[in-house]
């Protein structure tokens, strides 16, 4: 589903390299930890999936097709096959929680009778039932990242980026956004998750690759989230 | 794509950035009436020239029961006058090959009723009292002197006008006018480009969150520089329709309630030039929001 080969960033105007030959292959359907100190590099892995940035050096394969090589007009096409979800929510402060999720799907063009049947399943499925009409600010951190989800998920994205999603949560409230990620990674979508959470990554025990400095340190199946840095 | 959903973002636009679209507006309002005063003047220099100013140099009228000239008797140019009087023309040296071109008293009518063509003096003027003349062209223009003495004074010929000699200066004055007016139109031109470039850099950062948002779930670039191309043409249409109306005032109360009355000589310009006038200002005010927006939403929203 993502594959890197050989990949090096280096963002301009910086001699250190953000990524330095980095070969990493997630299979679809896999549920993969990105962990490693700030700086080491998660971000960039992310970026450079979305294809928010190019590559310096390598390919990476999304879902069959080599992004470099991947047409500027093409790029929003791509995207809509990948579902992103941040630390920080990045929800629209003056939409509902139901605008909120139907805003991913009318700027992509999708008819109105879809957004409709859509967005309530989404948001059963997220567990914000009975919430459509809040606005973000009168919900929780946790509710609100859940909201972030439902809109990553709601066009079924092919992967699903999740950039250290329970970074600004509580332990407990944490644990259900994990349970969420695992649910939607059982219909079959792909996660790819960085994370600072030694607790999560230790207790949901699945692939862990640790970067440092730009290269993969360590990439092991069932892994932990391994020495504390 | 949903209209709907990019019309209450336009109103939103709209509103947020009203200032700076009404900048936006009444610099493209002044700068194209500017630009179609400039086109008018254009037209009313090539209707002044009208039909024979770019071909010849000298016209010389012949005679009738009713002129006074030099050469006249209180008689209509007779036949052997007039062939004599065309051939001293083109005899001269200083015609040009197939330079001479003769005006029936029918051309000259229908040039007349052209020119006073909503006056009530057509109806009281005959084809009998037009002026059959002579339109001459030399082949250097500045030497007119010799073939105005020879012509003038033979008889049949009433008098000989030299038109560039008094038209000119008034030329020169309207071209003067006409790039001023462009030159002042291009100003405030450039001046609104960079207005409408500066609106769409504050909008887009006053919505960088929904468009940030936008370009990470897909949305087509189209659809995210949508809403400022259709703020931009908006003000641009309001600005250039204003613009328009601007134009057509001063067409009717300088042109067709003054000037048109004063100086019947020459034709003015009319409806159907302010018409041309008009629609080249409402492409010009489109072109110029849409291509600043295209390269300005392009800098601030790449994906």
């Amino acid at each position: 589903m993502i594959r890197f080969e050989n990949v090096s960033k280096t963002y301009e105007g910086q001699s250190k390299a953000a990524l330095l030959n980095v070969n990493v292959e997630i299979e679809k359907g896999e549920f993969v930890f990105l962990v490693g100190t700030s700086g080491s590099g998660k971000s960039t892995f992310l970026r450079l999936v979305l294809r928010e940035h190019r590559t310096s050096k390598g390919h990476i394969m999304v879902a069959g097709k080599d992004l470099n090589r991947l047409a500027s007009w093409r790029i929003p096409q791509m995207r809509r096959q990948i579902g992103t979800v941040f630390q920080d929510f990045r929800l629209l402060p003056n939409k509902t929680v139901a605008e909120n999720v139907a805003f991913a799907l009318q700027v992509i063009g999708k008819p109105r009778s879809h957004i409709r049947k859509t967005v309530p399943e989404v948001l059963e499925l997220v567990g914000l039932d009975g919430k459509e009409d809040r606005l973000p600010d009168e919900l929780s951190g946790g509710e609100q990242q859940r909201v972030a989800i439902a809109r990553a998920f709601v066009n079924r994205p092919m992967i699903l980026i999740a950039d250290e999603p329970t970074g600004n949560l509580d332990p407990g409230t944490s644990v259900g956004i994990m349970k969420l990620l695992d649910r939607i990674n059982r219909t079959g979508t792909t996660v790819v998750m960085a994370t600072h959470d030694v607790s999560i990554v230790d207790q949901m025990r699945k692939r862990v690759i640790e970067l440092e400095n730009g290269h993969v340190v360590r990439d092991e199946s069932r892994g932990v989230y391994g020495y504390q840095h | 794509m949903r209209l709907n959903y990019i019309l209450s973002d336009l109103g939103i636009g709209l509103k947020r950035n009203l200032s700076m679209t009404i900048a936006v507006v009444v610099t493209i309002w002044v700068s194209l009436s500017l630009f179609g005063s400039a086109l008018l003047a254009r037209e009313q220099v090539d209707l002044m020239k009208g039909n024979w100013y770019d071909k010849i140099q000298i016209s010389i009228f012949l005679c009738t029961k009713d002129s006074g000239g030099r050469g006249c008797s209180g008689a209509e140019v007779t036949t052997e006058q007039k062939n004599r009087i065309k051939q001293v023309i083109e005899s001269s040296p200083d015609t040009a090959p197939d330079g001479v071109f003769g005006e029936t008293k029918k051309e000259a009518f229908e040039q007349f009723k052209k020119l006073y063509k909503d006056s009530p003096i057509v109806s009281t003027v005959t084809e009998d009292q037009m002026q059959e003349s002579f339109r001459v062209k030399l082949k250097d223009p500045q030497r007119y002197q010799n073939l105005v003495s020879a012509v003038a004074g033979l008889p049949g010929v009433d008098t000989v006008q030299d038109l560039r000699q008094y038209l000119d200066p008034l030329f020169k004055a309207l071209n003067g006018l006409q790039v001023g007016a462009l030159v002042a139109a291009a100003l405030l031109l450039v001046a609104a480009l960079m207005q409408i470039s500066n609106t769409i850099r504050l909008a887009a950062y006053a919505r960088r969150r929904e468009i940030g948002i936008m370009r990470l779930v897909g949305a087509s670039n189209f659809y995210i520089q949508l809403p400022f191309l259709l703020e931009a043409v908006l003000a641009a249409l309001i600005g250039a329709v204003l613009a328009c109306g601007t134009l057509w005032i001063g067409v009717y109360f300088v042109v067709m309630q003054r000037a048109q009355e004063t100086f019947r000589v020459w034709q003015w310009v009319g409806a159907a030039e302010t018409f041309q006038a008009t629609l080249i200002m409402v492409v010009v005010g489109l072109i110029l929001a849409v291509v600043p927006t295209f390269l300005t939403t392009r800098k601030y929203l790449k994906v």
